[in-house]
Formats: C-alpha cells, structure tokens, sequence
C-alpha cells in the first residue's frame, strides 16, 4: 500500500518549526518510515513545479508554517491548499500570525523606508534603493514577491484542519501529532487545535501562586526572581493567564515569563484584550493617578501582549494614521 | 445624508442601566445614538467586547457603572476602573482615537446625567467622523479555538 505523503512548507518563516520537527531526533526515521515525504523545501530538493504537476488532494498531510506577508507566501499557501487533504496550520506564525505579524504594527511604508534609506547602517544613492517586483535585465524580466501591507495567519487566506501552535511546537508534540496520523486512529474534528490542551500555561506552571495585588511591574532584568513563587505575584509582567497550555511551561521553569507563543487560551478570541482583564483584575489600585502610574510600568503592552498574535487579534492591526 | 455616530453602550444592571430608565421613564430628551447593552455588572465587559464593538462598525463605546464603593457586587466596578483605561492605551496604540472609548459612573437616581453623558458623547463622536479599520474591510472574523 502507498505510504501517506507529507508535505512541508515555510511561508514567513525563521525555520524554527522544521528544527523543532528534526528535533524529534531518530524518530524523523520512522517518519520518514511512515510517509513519503513529496515537498520539503528547506530539506530536500523539490521544486514548485513538482507540486504543481501533483493531483488535487493528494497530498495527506501538509505542514504548513509562517504567516502570508507576501504574494510567493499567498500563491504558494492556495497551491498547497488544493494539493492536500489535511492542511495544518502548524506553528505560532502560521496559527495566528507570529513573530513577523508584529509588523502589522506598522506600514509597509514605514518599514521600508527604514531598512532601505534611513537604517544607520544604509548608505543611500539617489533617495534609496526600493526593491521592485519586476526589473527588466538584458537577460530578461527579474520577478520577485510583492510584500503585503498586512501579515496574515494561515486561515485568513484559506480553509485550514488543524492548528499546531508553539513557537517552535514542542517535538514531543509534533510526534504525538504524527503518531497519531501513522496509527490510522480516527482525526480530531475539523478546526481542532493539536498537540497543546485546554488550560492556561499557569496551570504547568511549578511556581507557587498566591493571592495577587499588584503594586508595581518589574521587567526582567530589573529584579532577581525568586525560582519558586509565580513570576506575576512578583510583578513581571507574564503571559500565562492569557496562554494555552501544551508547552510544558519551559519559560517559567528557566526563569522567564511566558511570552504567549502557545497563543490564547481556549474560546478567547484576542490575546491581548484577555491579558489587559487580567491584570486588570490584580492590580492593587482604585485612585485613577495611581493607577496611570501603575500602568506607565508596563513597557510596549502591545509587543508584549500581542506578540505573537497580533495577526490574529480582533483589530489585527494598528491603523495607518 | 448627514453622518449619525453609533455608539455601543455597556451599561451595568444596577445603576446605570436604571439610570438610564429613569431618564426614559422622565421624558428626557436625549440623543438616540447610544444603543444599550446590559450586563450585571461594569466589571462583565471584558475588553474583548470593546474591540469586537469597533470592529463591528461602532463609532465609540461607552461602559457605565455604579459609582465607586456602589457595586452590587462590592468590587466589580474596581476591576473596571483598571479596566478601561488600561483598554484606551491599547485602543490608541492600535491607532484609534481613544476619545471614543468612554467610562462614566452613572447612579440610578441620574437620569439626567445619563441623558448629559448621551448627548456629551454623541457629539464628540460626530465630530470625530466615523472610525474606518483595516477590520472593517476583512470579512472573515476571528473565531476562538476549543
């Protein structure tokens, strides 16, 4: 019988979720075992026209990671959509936008007027250097991407299955993952969210919490923690209230506060909007001046509360002005 | 056609959405832009709602409560009071004007207040314009994951 095909793709990518699938260590031989893998750009030589020249659907299984930030990342997330029957959107970019939908917090315009004239480090002829999509050589046409002005994640350009979210999803997930697939056993309902479960990172979390009533917010650096009580009861600002859990909690445990990278947590729509209650909730002040100054504490709520789900958010992104 | 503000109001159960009756069942005249949601309490509107609200065409949101140290449930409207202004920086951060989230403290004796704030509010949002998002524009909503 034919082995399943597995496909694999980065879209705005850092490569993290293919390391964190190699991550699964001498199991990528059994995957590679199980499956055939058809597609893999960052590991094995397949092209787009392969993918092109593949029937509708036949593709089992396709991983997808990166959020859509331009025209390549757009045409490609279509393509591999009508080649395969289970898409996953897999990895905090792909599921909601991730680390390069912090640039919806700016304009394209922006955006490249610093990197391509005003950087310190650029040196400008003639106004600057804009990349064009297409510049004619003596050769013939050079084509490149066109960048959006808006990232977007996975499902806001087409219909996903499943979502894996992580920034990377943790290995023994993704094996869990595709244990699952590799065992026949029935798949979860469409739109189900795999390899993380159904509470908060505050919940893996070693930490001692008590009752809280916040006075003042430290950054990290700022304080030396103490390993055993809960990062937020001494005032650094963490993402576990408003974060899935499926991670194990490996931030907290090393000392760092959650960032959110396993995105909200079940039924929250917007991260960030259920971050700012929380806190809401333990902050100790009812004077209105206090608690400006209280809230002054907090450096770039946006970065820190939509850092990886921005995309993905409500408002999705701040408005041109 | 001349352009009338929509305002979404969040008004707690026990004071101001009384208030807020009581202005009605007094016949004051107010404008009629504001369109009432009520909750138990100013401390049930989750930020989330706010959001949802502009993104769903409203031109400003208003959140009433009891007055402080008035709460039907003792402490709800100080959790608002973090709340909401905590909410405005994020609002403006994301680029919209923050006058058009509001947080007022209505009893239910203040029908006239009520009606003050309404017309108060009307016109600013009037003369704000409507708010235009990126949002607006995408069809697909986000859907929260079980």
């Amino acid at each position: 019988m034919a082995k399943p095909k597995l496909a694999l793709y980065w879209a705005a990518s850092c490569g993290g979720c293919e390391i964190a699938v190699l991550d699964i260590h001498e199991k990528i031989l059994d995957v590679a075992n199980a499956f055939d893998i058809v597609f893999w750009p960052v590991a094995l030589d397949f092209k787009y026209e392969d993918v092109r020249a593949m029937e509708d659907k036949s593709i089992d299984l396709c991983l997808f990671n990166g959020s859509i930030r331009n025209s390549e990342n757009l045409e490609i997330a279509h393509l591999l959509r009508a080649k395969s029957k289970v898409l996953v959107a897999f990895g905090s970019c792909a599921l909601e936008g991730g680390i390069p939908g912090l640039a919806n917090l700016t304009t394209k315009e922006a955006i490249w007027n610093y990197v391509y004239k005003e950087s310190p480090s650029t040196v400008t002829k003639n106004g600057g250097t804009f990349p064009q999509t297409h510049t004619m050589m003596p050769e013939g046409a050079i084509e490149i991407p066109e960048m959006w002005e808006t990232v977007k994640a996975l499902d806001q350009v087409v219909d996903v299955e499943y979502y894996v979210p992580g920034c990377p999803p943790q290995p023994e997930r993704i094996w869990a993952v595709m244990e699952h697939i590799i065992s026949g056993k029935p798949l979860p309902p469409k739109g189900s969210i795999l390899g993380a479960t159904d509470k908060t990172c505050c919940d893996e979390c070693p930490r001692e919490r008590k009752e809280k009533k916040l006075k003042k917010f430290f950054r990290p650096y700022e304080i030396q923690p103490d390993p055993n009580e809960c990062l937020l009861d001494q005032g650094i600002v963490c993402m576990g209230p408003a974060t899935r859990s499926g991670c194990d909690a490996l931030c907290t445990k090393a000392n760092m506060p959650c960032r959110g990278c396993y995105g909200p947590p079940p039924n929250v729509v917007d991260q960030g909007a259920k971050m700012v209650s929380a806190l809401s909730s333990v902050i100790d002040a009812q004077d209105p001046q206090e608690i400006e100054s209280i809230l002054d504490q907090i450096a770039d709520p946006m970065g820190t509360f939509y850092r990886f789900s921005l995309a993905h958010s409500i408002l999705r992104r701040v408005e041109k002005l | 056609m001349a352009f009338e503000p929509k305002i979404i109001g969040f008004l707690c159960n026990w004071c101001s959405y009384t208030g807020a009756d009581l202005a009605g069942v007094s016949r004051i005249k107010s404008a009629p832009n504001v369109r009432v949601i009520r909750t138990m309490c100013s401390g049930r509107v989750d930020p989330a709602f706010v959001l949802k609200a502009f993104q769903l065409g409203a031109d400003g949101v208003i959140v009433m409560g009891c007055h402080l140290g008035d709460c039907h449930y003792q402490e709800g409207n100080y959790k608002t009071i973090r709340r909401i202004p905590f909410l405005k920086r994020l609002v403006k951060d994301f680029g919209i004007d923050p006058r058009r989230l509001r947080l007022e403290w209505v009893s239910a004796s203040e029908g006239d207040r009520f009606a003050a704030i309404v017309n108060e509010m009307t016109e600013e949002i009037r003369n704000l314009g409507p708010l235009k998002l990126y949002a607006h524009n995408d069809i697909q909503q986000p859907v929260a994951h079980h």
